[in-house]
């Protein structure tokens, strides 16, 4: 150990944290995307579908992260497939989000009264037709608190891409701390820059809800 | 490259994977009861008429919420060595993970406390009941059993979490499967298995907070509707 | 017959506004009072501070013995003696009947758990609810959720009981019998002091009748003075309904 901590150890530091930052935006455009599916299959009339894709949501949600990340990076390089270890990560977190959004969004859709269904089908329009015209926007309005909820998730999901060396924020820390050996001020300042990502999210998930909770009941 | 999978040689490890299964349940059911005990307390003093204690509650939660859990373990088992405390692994991951899920909890409770009507506690006064006696009688028990289905949800995915205590050397599942990938050169079916017995653990995990709650809340059991 | 209710002079505020101007009036043992008005008269403020639901600015206000404006007072001690049942029953939703009952007498009074069952069926008895001794709140209906919070209130063995407008919340149907309910314990001599819209039972069973008009006690008289209001906004309150 020696030195202290200086502004390049710092710069260091906000270079991991714009990885942090990207590799967040990846595993959640990723994971929205195979998420949507999720819940489309989630919520299909096909019984196989939806039998398929709950068994899909269970396995996910019943392991861990860091498993499923081990998964991916041993596995597939074993298999002879060689990612780079940001796209290892960016496909672990796709396959998490894509449970946890699909099953967040299928409770959205499903809390649009099954009457609308109803009502659309008597205009006589299809389910595709249905589920975008109708259904969608008005889950849309209930999904957005959680959906911005669940992105303070997958911001501190992120941290576990260190494991396969991908360096993100939480990897810039425990390089700079192996230098330098100040575990409280380098985690520290650490959690400060998560804290500061994540924070602002939150409070803006949790006043999205209030509203959203204040115009349902003068809507009552 | 074709690929030939090989379980049959991780045979040898199953004690290994059983006991990193069995430490991985102890440290959970260790973390969600002293847990369970911090976050009923910061949720009761988040309710409080001291503002400084309320203001203390309120940021811990904040902060373990808002930063990833891994940063919390290196924080407190770094931090805590370089002062000078070393911890035994297994103290120090059990501590992180009590760090961790009081905060949740606390969060969860605190819901659940707002949903009692301010009514049942003037009933409670009225009927002369002190208030250490209302707050464990009126809003605790029906608060924790109107939440108990998204604490016990918060207590599995802290299993799941407990992962990642490996990486500060605990050996529990995932610590078992890194030593037996590197001995084994098996990695990948290593961490189907790991998978697996995670997947196996949430569902037991799972199957035991659904019979408890039965046996602790005998309205749910006899009606069978959320309170 | 010695007062046990004494409020005298009684003042109190919610912010800048005074719901309560000075009201006085005593409740003998074993009496049964009526209080009307109209909403916002402070009928049901000045029943809450009774049993120090609400605390007051000023006046002095003596319940059982109880000096309620004192310092010292021992609130618990008060509440053994002054039951109270809500509009809103306020039963506890995850207890069964005999455990609402029961729940104060074994915390408050010690009372051992074997003793207990019998404590909740007598009280359920005095309200005709015997057989629902096992049932939860929810399975009730209101009237039978209002009539068990009587029971509740009676196993302490009150010396003074508060309703606060009781019926309110129930259909018309189901206020009948919990009515029915309270004319049997007034007429058993407990001492009661009813807020209550339901001028036909002021009439028939209260022994006096307080009205309360814009933080005051208006008028006062037995029931009969219904059937005569002296003033015009008596009068006025009773022609027009609530």
């Amino acid at each position: 150990m020696g030195g202290s901590f200086t502004i390049n150890h710092l710069v260091y530091l906000l270079q991991g944290m714009m990885w942090t930052v990207v590799l967040s935006a990846l595993a959640f455009l990723l994971g929205s995307v195979a998420g949507f599916g999720v819940m489309l299959m989630r919520t299909a009339r096909t019984r196989l579908l939806r039998q398929i894709s709950f068994v899909y949501v269970q396995v996910i949600q019943g392991t861990p992260l860091l498993i499923v990340l081990f998964v991916v990076y041993f596995g597939l390089g074993v298999v002879g497939i060689e990612l780079p270890p940001l796209l290892a990560a960016g496909v672990s977190l796709m396959v998490y989000c894509s449970a946890f959004l699909g099953e967040i969004w299928r409770g959205c859709v499903e809390s649009v009264p099954r009457t609308q269904w109803e009502a659309a089908e008597g205009l006589a329009l299809t389910r595709w037709q249905t589920l975008v015209d109708v259904i969608l926007p008005q889950a849309a309005r209930i999904a957005t608190p959680p959906t911005v909820g669940f992105l303070v998730q997958v911001l501190k999901s992120t941290s576990l891409a260190s494991v396969v060396g991908f360096v993100e924020l939480t990897r810039a820390a425990q390089v700079v701390n192996n230098s330098l050996f100040t575990p409280f001020l380098v985690f520290g300042i650490a959690g400060v820059l998560y804290f500061a990502l994540c924070y602002p999210l939150s409070r803006w998930s949790r006043s999205l809800e209030r509203k959203l909770n204040v115009g349902r009941r003068q809507a009552a | 490259m074709k690929y030939t999978f090989d379980f049959a040689s991780l045979q040898e490890y199953w004690p290994e994977f059983l006991r990193g299964a069995l430490m991985t349940l102890e440290m959970t059911v260790i973390a969600c009861v002293f847990g369970l005990v911090i976050g009923v307390l910061c949720a009761i003093g988040r309710r409080g008429k001291r503002k400084w204690l309320a203001a203390l509650c309120g940021a811990y939660v904040e902060v373990v919420r808002n930063t990833p859990y891994l940063i919390q373990i290196f924080f407190i088992f770094f931090g805590l060595s370089s002062a000078g405390l070393r911890l035994p692994i297994f103290a120090a991951a059990v501590l992180t993970m009590v760090f961790n899920v009081g905060a949740y909890t606390a969060e969860i409770v605190r819901a659940g406390m707002d949903t009692i009507h301010p009514g049942q506690i003037e009933a409670a006064e009225a009927l002369g009941l002190s208030v250490p006696q209302i707050y464990w009688d009126v809003i605790l028990r029906p608060s924790l059993e109107r939440v108990y289905p998204s604490l016990t949800g918060q207590f599995v995915l802290m299993m799941l979490s407990s992962s990642v205590t490996s990486q500060i050397s605990a050996e529990e599942l995932t610590g078992v499967a890194n030593s037996v990938q590197s001995e084994s050169f098996r990695s990948f079916e290593t961490f189907i298995v790991v998978a697996g017995l995670y997947f196996v653990l949430a569902m037991l995990l799972k199957l035991a907070f659904h019979l408890f709650g039965q046996a602790i809340f005998p309205r749910r059991r006899r009606l069978g509707t959320p309170l | 017959m010695s007062a046990v209710v004494k409020l005298h002079d009684i003042h109190k505020s919610f912010g800048s506004v005074e719901v309560l101007k000075g009201v006085s009036f005593e409740i003998d043992k074993g009496e049964v009072v009526a209080i009307i008005g109209r909403s916002g008269s402070g009928k049901s403020t000045a029943l809450r501070c009774i049993n120090r639901l609400e605390t007051i600015q000023s006046g002095t206000l003596e319940v059982c013995g109880h000096r309620i404006d004192h310092a010292d007072l021992d609130l618990r001690a008060l509440r053994q003696d002054v039951g109270m049942v809500f509009q809103s029953y306020n039963l506890f939703p995850h207890l069964t009947v005999e455990e609402n009952i029961t729940l104060a007498p074994r915390r408050v009074k010690k009372l051992p758990t074997r003793d207990a069952r019998a404590l909740a069926l007598s009280s359920l008895e005095r309200v005709g609810l015997a057989e629902k001794i096992d049932a939860y709140p929810e399975q009730l209906s209101g009237g039978q959720q209002q009539r068990v919070a009587i029971a509740r209130s009676l196993a302490m063995q009150p010396k003074v009981m508060l309703f606060d407008e009781v019926t309110s919340a129930l259909d018309p149907q189901l206020t009948g019998e919990v009515l029915r309910v309270m004319e049997i314990l007034a007429q058993g001599g407990m001492t009661m002091a009813v807020v209550t819209h339901e001028m036909a039972f002021a009439r028939r069973v209260a022994d006096r009748v307080i009205f309360m008009h814009q933080g005051r006690v208006w008028e006062t008289g037995p029931g009969a003075m219904l059937d005569d209001p002296q003033t015009p906004e008596l009068r006025a309150f009773l022609a027009n309904g609530l």
